[in-house]
């Protein structure tokens, strides 16, 4: 079984799993000398911050023989299920059409849906605070748990949101509308175009 | 007229969709329970083996890759937290990697003595890494090919074309038709439901593909066919085009042309109106509604092939029992609706939901009095379905009155079995024997040719439009 090149693979064979990253070496080495090391402080995900495409696509390698697509667990942000496109080496221009388009619908429903919940609970904090605040309470229980709004009192929150966000929501609506159908409209187009290429083909053999 | 066998008849029907809507609600009420109850947790292993660890709330153990001494250290502060808990199974999987090879008992190990050195000296980054590497293999574990077996295609088709609302649907219609006067025709009664079951499938099958992002974002809807990519895009739409066409086929020619448009604009209103609406305005709760009360007005129309005030009453009672049952229902998922963009009374306006919900559980009230009045039913039927309508109502009061999520549970739960109670009701209370046959009936069939007198003529249509069946 010949191998089959995989361009838009990144995470490619040559980068191993088991190489530690280079921060782990110095920490390593700073550990053994009897130094203790405060672990990294890690960089807080605003809504702003985050505009590239899922991480775990760009992680993932499907195995070599395979010649579909695959499709991964549901992103922590967006919820949505990333898809890693198969790229056959005869690819006509209509079905890299159809991958273009389905790989810009899927980073741009990732980005708006990862936006959306990140907003959608950055605000939900900001809310409960508020609230909080003017009720005299603090952030914490006397148990230590977080403390929570009554789901009357979190109504409030829910309707604002939903009512600031409309404008948002049609324009996307109307966006994954056209973008649903187009995509589904190419896909019947390639799925034609692969029928009659292999009935011309069959042709071809019982001709010849 | 044979009275007694469609009497019988009817009986044993009622039966058997007393039985089939039973079973299925059934199932419904022991899902819905978990789904309601734990709609934001994730009810398996991982969830359980979580709930170990939980009370830890700051803490969590984490195993080296080869030694097995644990080590402890500040869980950093989620993002997103409060939503990241309820909504996301995956994300919950994500969290659960580090706390799956464990077992209970390992916890009193994390305080041993002679690893408080190792807990200060190790570098927490490495354990991150060795983390990070352990997380990508088993993310990597979770990718799925997007390869279609055969073997699998009738589940994920049937829960593309939602088969167990399908059933319901296809239980209301197949009450209607009982509920019709005039003898009861099998063939055509199968034809109905078979052409009313397809055109369900179709309509719920576009409905899913033109929501799946939304779908995906909501615990309550984030394993379909489409989500999962169990299945493409296009073949859902061969698949509904597929269900389509022959269902509202066989309803045109095999039953009548009246039930087959109604099982169209069905479709399309379900597809094109209520689907859009959903995240344009609070509307979209009435359209719904009218797409509930429409199978039960198939039913009628297909047993005597014109809309009569009993079709209508019909309709009218499935119209009405959609209120309390949706409003109760998406009381306890606003926040869901609210971050999916869904325009829903329960978030927009909470006060009219309830109000809606009570309204329509006395509508019931009414529209049960009504029955008798309209020839469908005997008198006893009304006070016979008094107790459950009033209990409705009450459970309704009771969601107007304290708006909170006890209430409208209940109210939901009741909904769930009021109504095949109320239909199984009304087919026992059904007024027997049918209205004395048309004069063109005792003359032959329509399509004997005899002269029409001037008044007759209207009669003789109407007749030829009554026939049930075309088949």
């Amino acid at each position: 079984m010949h191998s089959r090149l995989r361009p838009f693979c990144r995470c490619a064979r040559v980068r191993s799993r088991t190489v530690p990253q280079p921060q782990g070496f110095r920490v390593r080495a700073l550990v053994r000398m009897g130094l203790r090391v405060p672990p990294p402080r890690r960089r807080l995900l605003t809504a702003r911050t985050f505009k590239h495409k899922s991480h775990l696509v760009s992680r993932f390698c499907p195995p070599r023989k395979s010649c579909h697509d695959w499709i991964g667990p549901p992103d922590k942000y967006s919820n949505l299920r990333p898809v890693h496109f198969y790229i056959p080496e005869n690819e006509s221009p209509s079905e890299q059409k159809l991958r273009k388009l389905r790989q810009e619908t899927q980073e741009w429903n990732q980005q708006f849906w990862a936006n959306q919940n990140l907003t959608f609970s950055k605000e939900k904090e900001e809310f409960i605070h508020s609230r909080l605040k003017t009720k005299g309470l603090g952030l914490r229980t006397e148990s230590g748990q977080k403390a929570t709004l009554n789901a009357e009192e979190m109504a409030d929150f829910y309707k604002e949101f939903l009512s600031k966000n409309f404008q948002k929501h049609m324009y996307y609506n109307r966006d994954w509308y056209k973008r649903n159908f187009a995509i589904t409209f190419f896909m019947g187009k390639v799925a034609l175009e692969r029928i009659w290429n292999k009935l011309k083909q069959k042709q071809k053999k019982s001709n010849n | 007229m044979a009275a007694s066998p469609h009497t019988l008849s009817s009986r044993l029907l009622a039966g058997w969709v007393g039985g089939c809507v039973w079973y299925l609600k059934r199932r419904t009420i022991q899902e819905s329970p978990h789904k309601f109850l734990h709609l934001f947790r994730n009810v398996n292993k991982r969830w359980i083996t979580f709930q170990h660890f939980s009370f830890l709330k700051r803490m969590y153990v984490t195993q080296l890759n080869r030694s097995h001494n644990q080590q402890v250290k500040p869980k950093p502060e989620p993002v997103a937290s409060p939503f990241l808990e309820k909504t996301s199974s995956g994300q919950a999987k994500a969290e659960m990697y580090e706390m799956r090879p464990l077992s209970p008992p390992s916890l009193s190990l994390s305080r041993k003595p002679n690893e408080k050195e190792l807990i200060e000296l190790e570098p927490a980054s490495v354990i991150e890494d060795s983390i990070d590497v352990r997380k990508e293999t088993k993310e990597e574990k979770r990718w799925k090919e997007m390869k279609l077996q055969v073997y699998d295609l009738p589940g994920i088709l049937a829960r593309l074309s939602k088969i167990k609302l399908t059933g319901l649907v296809v239980s209301t219609t197949a009450a209607g038709f009982a509920l019709a006067p005039g003898p009861f025709d099998w063939p055509c009664f199968l034809l109905a439901s078979v052409g009313t079951g397809l055109a369900s499938c179709a309509a719920n099958s576009i409905n899913q593909f033109f929501e799946v992002p939304f779908d995906s974002n909501m615990n309550r809807t984030k394993n379909r066919p489409l989500v999962r990519g169990q299945i493409s895009p296009l073949l859902a739409v061969a698949f509904a085009t597929c269900c389509a066409v022959p269902g509202v086929a066989i309803l045109t020619w095999g039953v009548n042309p009246l039930t087959g448009a109604l099982g169209l604009f069905n479709i399309f209103l379900y597809t094109c109106c209520y689907t859009p609406l959903k995240r344009i305005s609070i509307v979209n709760t009435w359209v719904g509604a009218v797409v509930g009360a429409i199978p039960p007005v198939m039913g009628w129309t297909a047993a005597t092939g014109s809309l009569d005030a009993g079709a209508f009453l019909l309709g009218g009672i499935l119209y009405s029992w959609q209120f309390p049952h949706f409003n109760a229902l998406s009381w306890g998922l606003r926040e869901d609706y609210s971050r999916g963009g869904y325009c829903m009374m329960s978030v927009t306006h909470p006060g009219l939901c309830r109000r809606v919900a009570l309204r329509h559980c006395l509508a019931l009230l009414v529209l049960s009095a009504a029955a008798p009045v309209l020839d469908i039913t005997t008198w006893t039927f009304p006070f016979v379905a008094l107790p459950i309508n009033a209990y409705i109502s009450y459970l309704g009061f009771r969601f107007y009155v304290d708006a909170d999520r006890r209430s409208s549970r209940r109210l939901f739960f009741c909904s769930l079995w009021h109504l095949p109670l109320l239909l199984l009701l009304m087919l026992t209370c059904k007024r027997p024997g049918a209205r004395a046959p048309l004069p063109a009936e005792r003359m032959g069939t329509p399509t004997t040719p005899f002269p029409p007198r001037p008044g007759e003529h209207v009669v003789v249509i109407l007749h030829h439009k009554k026939r049930k069946c075309w088949a």
